[in-house]
């Protein structure tokens, strides 16, 4: 009943959802054209993530204080959990590269959950931005690996414990997942980020279409809501451990 | 904008034309936060947590000492209690000597004193009894002169006497 009403609705033509245009990049002091100077939607909301990454890290954490209030233990919780995560995963000489890492989760955590704010712009729901980010942890790790290992961190690929007729399918293998990385980091962000937003978007117009019955889609869209959430949150994580794990084989390529 | 974007690709991400953009600010954001947190938040947030860790460590080491001082002291109070206890036992032990021995003298001397009454008093009773045995035999010779003088016999004191003194000691006997 209300599947055939939301079908008629559609085809007559009643609404349109346009579920992409949230996305769109746009200048915000006028102007047509989106130069490289223009600032953009994507320059504000960049802005906005520092601005609230600063607010909870440098303004939670201001009191120094020995028992901590609860912005601090907010500051404090995330600093111990990505130190920690660190510490864990790329070992103990990971954690001088522990402010890079920080710096990847605050801003992919809070340019996640910003976008969440009806109206936001999500920058990392964005392939340019999640490919950079993405690009610039493989570069990173590869040319850190090279430098530390020299010509032996290639031995990453040459799998010593395997038996010697296996090795060089499973160097070419390796070789092959290696290269897919910052492909599979970029876009599994990218692309869950834009996903969530787009469903979120299509419920919505769904919602306003259906009158009465829109309560429907408006109870879906807080489940979706809830769900996207903890998407940008796992997401985030997500992005920072693989950093981790790809650190960690620079640091110690050898199985 | 819009046409293009919605109509075109459908896809704002693959509109290459924005990505130097992009790329632009999201660079200059994360050096901007990089700076940050490198400079102010994360040094800052660490030396707190540093800071309180050592804090943690040292009340605990303090607490350890504080607790094994009042063990030392639980020590020491029950070693006093029982020098106490056991200085009261000497001294309930040296009075209770003491009392023993004068209540020995005590009772040695009523002994005494006793024997010394019990020996008075059997010497006055044997006198009571040699006087009354005296007293009995006086009686009994009286007695036997006037008896045998109703008899109308003259009896000589000698023979009575003698014949009483012999009755008297065949009934002692």
């Amino acid at each position: 009943m209300i599947e055939g009403k939301r079908i008629v609705a559609e085809e007559t033509g009643g609404f349109a959802i346009y579920p992409m245009e949230q996305f769109i990049v746009r200048p915000l002091l006028g102007g047509d054209t989106v130069g490289l100077f223009t600032i953009t939607n994507v320059t504000l909301w960049m802005a906005l993530t520092v601005l609230a990454v600063s607010a909870v890290l440098v303004f939670g954490s201001r009191g120094r204080a020995l028992v901590p209030t609860r912005s601090q233990s907010i500051a404090e919780v995330l600093y111990s959990f990505i130190y920690k995560m660190v510490e864990d995963v790329a070992g103990h000489d990971g954690v001088k590269y522990f402010p890079y890492i920080m710096t990847l989760f605050m801003f992919i955590l809070f340019s996640n959950l910003l976008g969440l704010i009806p109206w936001a712009f999500t920058t990392t729901s964005h392939i340019a931005v999640t490919a950079v980010l993405a690009l610039a942890v493989f570069i990173s790790v590869t040319v850190l690996g090279f430098v530390l290992h020299g010509a032996s961190f290639l031995r990453l690929f040459w799998i010593s414990s395997a038996p010697l007729a296996l090795r060089p399918v499973l160097a070419l293998i390796e070789i092959i997942s290696y290269f897919v990385r910052p492909l599979s980091h970029s876009i599994r962000l990218a692309g869950n980020m834009m996903a969530g937003h787009a469903v979120v978007k299509v419920f919505a117009g769904f919602a306003g279409a259906l009158g009465i019955f829109g309560i429907l889609p408006i109870v879906a869209v807080t489940a979706v809501y809830g769900l996207e959430l903890l998407v940008s949150v796992i997401q985030a994580y997500v992005f920072t451990i693989l950093t981790c794990v790809y650190l960690r084989d620079a640091l110690h390529p050898h199985h | 904008m819009d046409a293009e974007a919605t109509g075109g690709a459908g896809m704002p991400q693959l509109e290459f034309s924005t990505f130097p953009n992009q790329i632009l600010w999201l660079v200059v954001a994360l050096v901007v936060l990089y700076l940050i947190l490198s400079r102010v938040a994360l040094p800052r947030i660490g030396s707190v947590l540093a800071e309180r860790t050592g804090t943690i460590a040292n009340d605990i080491a303090a607490a350890e000492t504080y607790k094994m001082q009042a063990a030392e002291a639980e020590a020491a109070y029950h070693k006093a209690l029982e020098d106490a206890r056991a200085a009261a036992a000497k001294v309930i032990e040296e009075a209770r000597a003491d009392i023993q021995k004068d209540l020995d003298i005590a009772i040695a001397k009523a002994d005494a004193e006793i024997a010394a009454r019990s020996a008075e008093s059997e010497r006055r009773i044997g006198e009571i009894r040699d006087s009354a045995m005296e007293a009995v035999t006086v009686v009994a010779k009286d007695a036997t002169k006037d008896i045998v003088t109703a008899f109308g016999v003259k009896a000589d004191a000698r023979s009575v006497t003698a014949a009483v003194n012999a009755r008297i000691k065949g009934g002692a006997a």
